[in-house]
């Protein structure tokens, strides 16, 4: 098993037939991804890239199935599309958009659990399972099917660790890009639960970013409930405070959410923080061997 | 996107909160009327910056004559406020805002944020007001009521323990309810980020008032906050700063030497903290975005040169969606363009990365090509030497 995708998965695509939309889903189904349809209000009853189109998501689970869904439509609809997803019946939702406002999210959130579903992002790379399929926007052919899991707030940073895990010949179980805004539908600890229970992933890279307290709690997390060997980087060493960098949840404010901190908690719960960006890869490489 | 105080506190006003008489001055012309209007024979005046930390650092003043409402006026309009929450050079202050005086016998603290932990809206409210809450929070957590919000609801458990917290009477207790719920109404009418009174004052008559105010905006709501987004002002941002953001560049200037321009907010981060690693100092932060395209590539050069500091430019792009080559090509466009005269070290990473290698070292001989960030990062710190 690995996690979130394997062989079963069935996507359908919200925002199907929009350049976003359109671009990701041919390299997702060139990947290998069952990719089963999509949806575009309006668009219905006609193809794309060889799939069917439908007005709803409900349309769509009659007619093909889907068991997850993964969300392209523009920010101020991500909301609209997120609750269409999950009053479907889907249970497995992974939303790319960035720039979905925080108050959408909080509500959001809500529901989705409330109904048992895993949201990934918004504001992420998504999910794959390298040699099985991805959901996202990532470069599918810098992944190596093997047994590092990996977990990360920020995109080309996760690629980076990829890269480096690949380069040695370690490879991945499945990555997931769990997004840079304040309120993610998963968070750090949601993926540490599944890559312990996973039997094909022998260890965790957990690549964190200054602001919030989402390492900290991690950090709560592993000392208690993972067994697996943990490391970590957190990206923001030398960002002043106050300022946002990039993504809405990295600031550091009212002096919480310093990368000093977060990398105390971890080290102090047995995480062995690489010193920089560089040795995320030998780093984890030396805890396996 | 922040607020200025007296913008905030027509907000206030519109939802029914007690805020001060008061009006806002951007010429010496304009003094004596605002202070007739206003009446009374004490005024505060109060330099309108994006910062805290203003009374401390000669921001504020309490005037008795319109003469020195006149005079702080002249002193500080068009001119630079530091204080310690800006950085050296200060924020611009572009107006003043001139307030009648309150007889003030206690200040207390209030503030709405969202809290990412419970991903819940969160009360924050203290007895001690007027000063920096992170410092009761870790003195006199007792002094310190902190609720999370079950959605916009606010029951009325949450409005008793934040009355006994904050000591208040029967009346002041009511008056209390009355501001929290509005201000959570705000919180989510607004989509604000931040709610901040600091301080929330009992005056001399026993009544609350909000005496200051701060808002946070999130700008990801912008689209659907018109009115608030036209309350922007720009002249208190950084003008690269500005000017990036209107290509989507997200950029944030810093004190060191090493111009980075880097795909993704994360690797940008990343970027920085491997420069200081090899002990050498970032001149910002620059993330180009997942979609860069040879014109925001250029943009962004234009933007990293503009700082006089900068004595090499550290490209760090990892290709994912980004080609390459589409990258390089950027480069070389700016380059040609803009007219490079300082060193600029390249690393391309992922997709098209070696046509994007080629591309570059057929051009300029200001650009040096490597193959890893470690190299790079390495090379560019020994240029800036």
């Amino acid at each position: 098993m690995s996690i979130l995708i394997d062989k079963d998965t069935r996507v359908l695509v919200q925002g199907f037939t929009g350049s976003q939309g359109t671009l990701h889903s041919s390299q997702s189904i060139e990947y290998g991804t069952n990719v089963v349809g999509g949806v575009t209000p309006g668009k219905g009853g006609t193809s794309h890239l060889d799939l069917p189109v439908f007005n709803s998501v409900n349309e769509a689970v009659e007619q093909v199935q889907p068991n997850a869904s993964l969300i392209f439509v523009p920010a101020p609809f991500c909301k609209g599309a997120i609750l269409e997803a999950a009053e479907a019946g889907i249970k497995f939702i992974v939303c790319i958009t960035e720039g979905v406002p925080t108050l959408d999210m909080l509500e959001v959130k809500k529901i989705v659990d409330g109904l048992g579903i895993t949201l990934i992002g918004p504001n992420c790379p998504g999910v794959i399972t390298p040699g099985v399929g991805k959901m996202g926007i990532m470069p599918g052919e810098i992944h190596l099917p093997g047994r590092v899991g990996i977990i990360s707030r920020s995109g080309t940073l996760t690629y980076e660790a990829v890269k480096q895990t690949t380069d040695l010949g370690l490879g991945q179980s499945s990555c997931v890009g769990i997004g840079g805004d304040p309120i993610p539908g998963s968070s750090f600890i949601d993926i540490l639960e599944l890559f312990e229970a996973d039997d094909r992933t022998d260890a965790i890279v957990m690549v964190g970013e200054i602001g919030g307290s989402a390492e900290e709690e991690a950090a709560e997390f592993i000392s208690q409930n993972v067994t697996k060997p943990v490391v970590s980087y957190i990206a923001g060493q030398t960002a002043p405070p106050g300022k946002r960098m990039g993504h809405a949840g990295a600031i550091i404010s009212g002096g919480k959410g310093t990368a000093e901190d977060k990398i105390k908690k971890l080290n102090e719960s047995g995480v062995v923080v690489a010193k920089n960006l560089l040795e995320i890869g030998s780093t984890i490489k030396s805890l396996m061997s | 996107m922040n607020l200025h105080e007296y913008q905030g506190k027509e907000i206030f006003a519109q939802y029914d909160l007690p805020v001060s008489k008061g009006k806002v001055v951007t010429s010496l012309d304009e003094v004596e009327q605002a202070c007739t209007d206003i009446g009374g024979s004490r005024w505060v005046a109060k330099a309108q910056v994006h910062a805290g930390g203003r009374g401390k650092s000669g921001g504020v003043a309490l005037c008795d004559t319109i003469e020195e409402v006149a005079n702080f006026t002249k002193k500080w309009l068009g001119k630079r406020l530091v204080t310690y929450q800006t950085d050296k050079e200060g924020q611009l202050v572009s107006c003043i805002l001139v307030e009648e005086c309150t007889n003030i016998a206690d200040e207390l603290y209030y503030s709405a944020v969202v809290d990412r932990s419970s991903r819940e809206v969160a009360i924050i409210a203290s007895s001690e007001g007027g000063v920096n809450i992170e410092k009761v929070a870790e003195e006199t957590p007792e002094k310190i009521a902190s609720i999370s919000l079950n959605g916009k609801d606010v029951s009325q458990g949450d409005i008793e323990k934040i009355c006994s917290t904050l000591k208040l009477n029967d009346t002041q207790s009511s008056q209390m309810e009355h501001i929290v719920r509005k201000t959570v109404s705000m919180f989510f009418e607004c989509d604000l980020s931040l709610l901040e009174i600091n301080p929330l004052v009992i005056k001399d008559d026993g009544n609350l008032h909000c005496l200051d105010a701060k808002i946070n905006i999130d700008s990801n709501a912008l689209f659907r906050q018109k009115e608030l987004q036209e309350m922007h002002d720009p002249t208190q941002e950084d003008p690269r700063e500005s000017e990036a953001s209107k290509y989507d560049l997200s950029y944030v200037s810093l004190d060191g030497n090493i111009g980075c321009m880097v795909n993704g907010a994360g690797l940008a981060m990343g970027t920085m903290d491997t420069i200081k690693f090899f002990k050498g100092n970032p001149a910002n932060f620059l993330d180009v975005g997942g979609t860069a395209t040879q014109e925001r590539v250029a943009k962004a050069f234009k933007i990293i040169l503009d700082d006089p500091e900068v004595k090499v430019v550290l490209v760090n792009i990892f290709g994912g969606i980004v080609r390459c080559d589409l990258i390089a090509q950027g480069i070389v466009a700016a380059i040609d363009e803009v007219g490079v005269e300082i060193p600029v070290v390249v690393r391309l990473e992922g997709n098209s990365a070696e046509k994007g290698l080629s591309i570059l070292s057929n051009s300029s001989s200001k650009i040096q090509s490597k193959n890893s960030l470690e190299d790079a990062a390495r090379t560019a710190v020994e240029l800036a030497k």
